[in-house]
């Protein structure tokens, strides 16, 4: 994030520039007496200043959508733009980002309410102009500038830059990117959310708790999302600690700060795990006692981002869990490597720390100075003129788009070793069929199925009997079956020429499958 | 030229004659030299090589031909080993040496961008040699992600950033004087990364410069790729730690001085995590510098 707080400034008179353009200022106040008594004298103003800043590029999205090819204006550009921003914020992962792809698909259905007679495909256009709008796709340093000027302290008025991102892309891994919205996008259109991280997830569970006790579950959603951020800043804070720790053990407490922190923040996840099962039931309990459907519809929203939060701090416990084995392999690695002759510089300390705060004409001097001294040896490439002749005459060489080619493969066709044939399990199949309310005799089934002629679908039949005596009732469940054949035995004994044993009743259980299913989602 | 009489080589003069250089030893030299301009080559792998960098160690006017041979050819050498093998790097000015102009063509135009690569090999190093120790532990292998280099700067551009709100300094740059802007902000405010039409890094970005170095290192015989983790990772080589170690480091240095800038520091490692980081952004896999 390149500027965090919007508190840090002087007095600032602001204006946005539209994306990628960096140099317009408009007339300023000119001349005059010094309008400001001094820095410290307007710092709500600069604050208010720089938030109205950060809103500048959605008004722009509104007013440029008159620039392109098309009847645009039926859109709420900005409108498209915060939802984006919400999206973005809410999806963002603990290793990731938010998903381009996703992000966009999540924001066609409200730009397709907006103008529902237009095409899907001009929906989509429209999600992507906004996105790569918020990214300012357009600039090398895919962020906007605002313009504004200062008082120096001698009286001075200079004008500066104030740059900023609002959604940045961020390298995922496999080389995927991914969309995180920044400090400034968070902070001036999100809400609120600068504040301690462990203080505000508690205040907002407690407010989450109270707002369903009181069945106000709109609030209660807001309150829910929010918290969710919060877990996910929570795991962000000591995974950066940790990695820290990778880069050089001494460089950080391993004897209080350290352990305290991984300590206090297991003690965190066990504590919202069980703090968010409750929520769950309540949220639970809510959603099944609720007639009214909107009510319904939030609750069993509740539930999903309750149930990503515990999904999170699953997470992040099994991070927290490799913390210790890391740094003791990392104490071994470094601590009790044999202590060398140190060569005098110290690459970060000596170069990289001093030279980051250093003013860009300065600094590029040293830069060029270590990439002169760093980069080796590169030999110079020349060319004998015969030599070029021959390569300038010589035809591109064809690439190879399919790769090289596969050999084709020896099949050697399997015996069919089957005891039955399709025919056979689809005659018994077709025998066992029964309907729920009418269950039969093993004696009656198999005398049936010798009437066929076929002398092995008896044994079939007999085999598949014998098997629903004890029937897949998990499998059923898990894969969604209507139906399911059962086998009991009551005691009869089979009266058969060639089976012995029960006379088993065989019957059709009907499976309740919608209950199941909605009770597969709620444990999955 | 060698006042030698007792050559440990068989081919070498007969011991009687006072021994003069032939040019079958120039030629071996410059052979020498050649191989050295190879920095991918592995010494181990090549029996003349090998051969060649014997008769260096054993032979003192052999060695001193091939020092002759490298600096007339505007080469400085860092290190003759057998497991760095004939290090040599371009002296200033030198037909050898890199330049920015034509590593990056931006940067001949923006001077931002020049201090972005520059700055991406500095950190690549700060980043493959932690510690003091580990730059001057011959031993010592460093690891590197272009992820985690990019991360590593941000993470210590944060701090600066933190310093300077805690201070109240406005460190916007004035809008007519772009060269006064703090360092640290340049690579800040450009972003990581970025979505392209072909899948690819944008060569603008920071992680896209990252990677441009670290494969330009690798090309130099200083890095090796060892997988595609973190955005590709490498590891470090005998002879970079010989070039950051006596060439750019130094030469970094000495500018840096040259600006009156004295940066002490007890000799103890300096590369401290930030106290508060938790608004820092974040890069996928970014961590483990020394894990592979």
């Amino acid at each position: 994030m390149p500027f965090g707080s919007m508190s840090d400034l002087g007095p600032t008179l602001c204006t946005v520039t539209s994306p990628a353009s960096t140099d317009s200022v408009p007339p300023q106040l000119s001349a005059g007496p010094r309008p400001a008594p001094g820095p410290a004298a307007d710092e709500g103003l600069a604050r208010r200043l720089r938030a109205l800043a950060c809103t500048a590029p959605l008004h722009d999205l509104d007013a440029r959508k008159a620039n392109l090819a098309g009847e645009y204006s039926v859109y709420g550009m900005a409108e498209v733009a915060l939802a984006a921003i919400d999206l973005v914020t809410l999806n963002m992962d603990f290793d990731t980002g938010a998903d381009h792809e996703q992000i966009v698909a999540r924001l066609v259905p409200r730009i397709a309410a907006q103008a529902p007679r237009r095409p899907t495909a001009e929906h989509e256009r429209v999600a992507r102009w906004v996105l790569e709008n918020l990214i300012n796709v357009g600039s090398v340093d895919r962020g906007f500038r605002a313009v504004y000027g200062t008082f120096a302290p001698d009286g001075t008025y200079v004008r500066r830059d104030y740059d900023f991102k609002l959604i940045e892309e961020v390298p995922g891994p496999g080389g995927t990117v991914y969309l995180r919205t920044t400090d400034e996008a968070v902070n001036v259109l999100v809400g609120a959310l600068d504040t301690d991280v462990t203080s505000a997830q508690i205040a907002a569970e407690v407010k989450l708790e109270v707002l369903i006790n009181r069945g106000r579950l709109a609030d209660a959603q807001l309150a829910a999302e929010q918290a969710r951020y919060r877990t996910v800043q929570y795991s962000e804070t000591l995974r950066r600690a940790l990695e820290a720790t990778r880069r050089n053990v001494r460089a950080v407490d391993w004897l209080g700060a350290v352990p305290d922190m991984i300590a206090e923040a297991l003690d965190h996840v066990a504590d919202r795990y069980r703090h968010e099962n409750a929520i769950l039931t309540n949220i639970r309990k809510a959603r099944d006692e609720t007639e009214e459907p909107e009510h319904k519809r939030r609750a069993a929203e509740l539930v999903d981002i309750v149930k990503d939060c515990i999904r999170r701090h699953t997470q992040l416990q099994s991070r927290l869990l490799e913390a210790g084995p890391l740094f003791r392999a990392e104490q071994d690695r470094q601590a009790f490597a044999t202590p060398a002759t140190t060569s005098g510089i110290d690459l970060y300390g000596h170069l990289v720390a001093p030279v980051l705060p250093l003013p860009l004409e300065q600094a590029i001097r040293v830069t060029d100075a270590f990439f002169a001294g760093g980069t080796g040896l590169r030999t110079p490439v020349s060319v004998r003129a015969a030599d070029l002749v021959d390569i300038l005459l010589t035809p591109p060489v064809e690439r190879e788009h399919l790769g090289a080619e596969m050999p084709e493969p020896d099949l050697i066709a399997t015996p069919d070793d089957s005891r039955f044939s399709e025919e056979q399990l689809a005659a018994a199949t077709e025998l066992l069929d029964l309907p729920a309310d009418a269950p039969r005799r093993l004696s009656g089934l198999l005398a049936e199925a010798r009437r066929t002629g076929d002398p092995d679908l008896a044994y079939l039949v007999a085999l598949l009997a014998v098997h629903a005596a004890s029937p897949a009732v998990g499998t059923a469940y898990r894969q969604g079956e209507e139906k399911l054949l059962f086998a009991v035995d009551d005691g009869t004994e089979l009266d058969d020429p060639e089976f012995g044993g029960a006379d088993l009743i065989v019957g059709t259980a009907l499976l309740d499958a919608a209950g199941m299913a909605a009770d597969r989602t709620e444990a999955a | 030229m060698s006042e030698h009489v007792e050559w440990s080589e068989a081919e070498a003069s007969p011991p009687s004659a006072p021994a003069a250089v032939t040019p079958a030893d120039a030629a071996d030299a410059a052979r020498l030299v050649a191989f050295g301009l190879q920095p991918k080559l592995q010494p181990a792998r090549d029996q003349e090589y090998t051969e060649l960098l014997r008769r260096y160690r054993d032979d003192p006017a052999f060695a001193r031909l091939a020092d002759a041979v490298a600096t007339g050819l505007g080469l400085v050498v860092l290190e003759v080993s057998p497991r760095a093998g004939m290090a040599v790097t371009a002296a200033e000015d030198s037909v050898f040496a890199v330049r920015l102009g034509d590593y990056a063509r931006r940067t001949a135009a923006d001077s931002g961008d020049r201090f972005l690569h520059g700055l991406a090999h500095l950190a690549v190093a700060a980043l493959a040699f932690p510690r003091p120790e580990d730059l001057a532990d011959d031993t010592y292998i460093g690891r590197v992600t272009v992820n985690g280099v990019d991360a590593f700067v941000r993470q210590a551009c944060r701090r600066l950033e933190e310093r300077a709100e805690k201070l109240g300094e406005n460190t916007d740059p004035a809008t007519d004087a772009p060269g006064l802007e703090a360092a640290w902000r340049i690579w800040a405010r450009r972003s990581a990364t970025g979505a392209t039409k072909d899948a690819r890094r944008p060569a603008a970005s920071t992680t896209g410069i990252v990677a441009k170095a670290l494969a330009f290192l690798t090309d130099s015989g200083f890095l090796q790729r060892t997988g595609d983790d973190g955005g590709g990772t490498y590891r470090t080589t005998a002879r970079y730690q010989l070039q950051v170690r006596d060439m750019a480091g130094s030469a970094a240095m000495a500018e840096l001085l040259e600006l009156g800038v004295v940066p002490v520091t007890d000799g103890t490692a300096s590369l401290l995590p930030a106290e508060d980081t938790e608004d820092l952004e974040l890069v996928a896999d970014a961590g483990l510098p020394f894990h592979s």
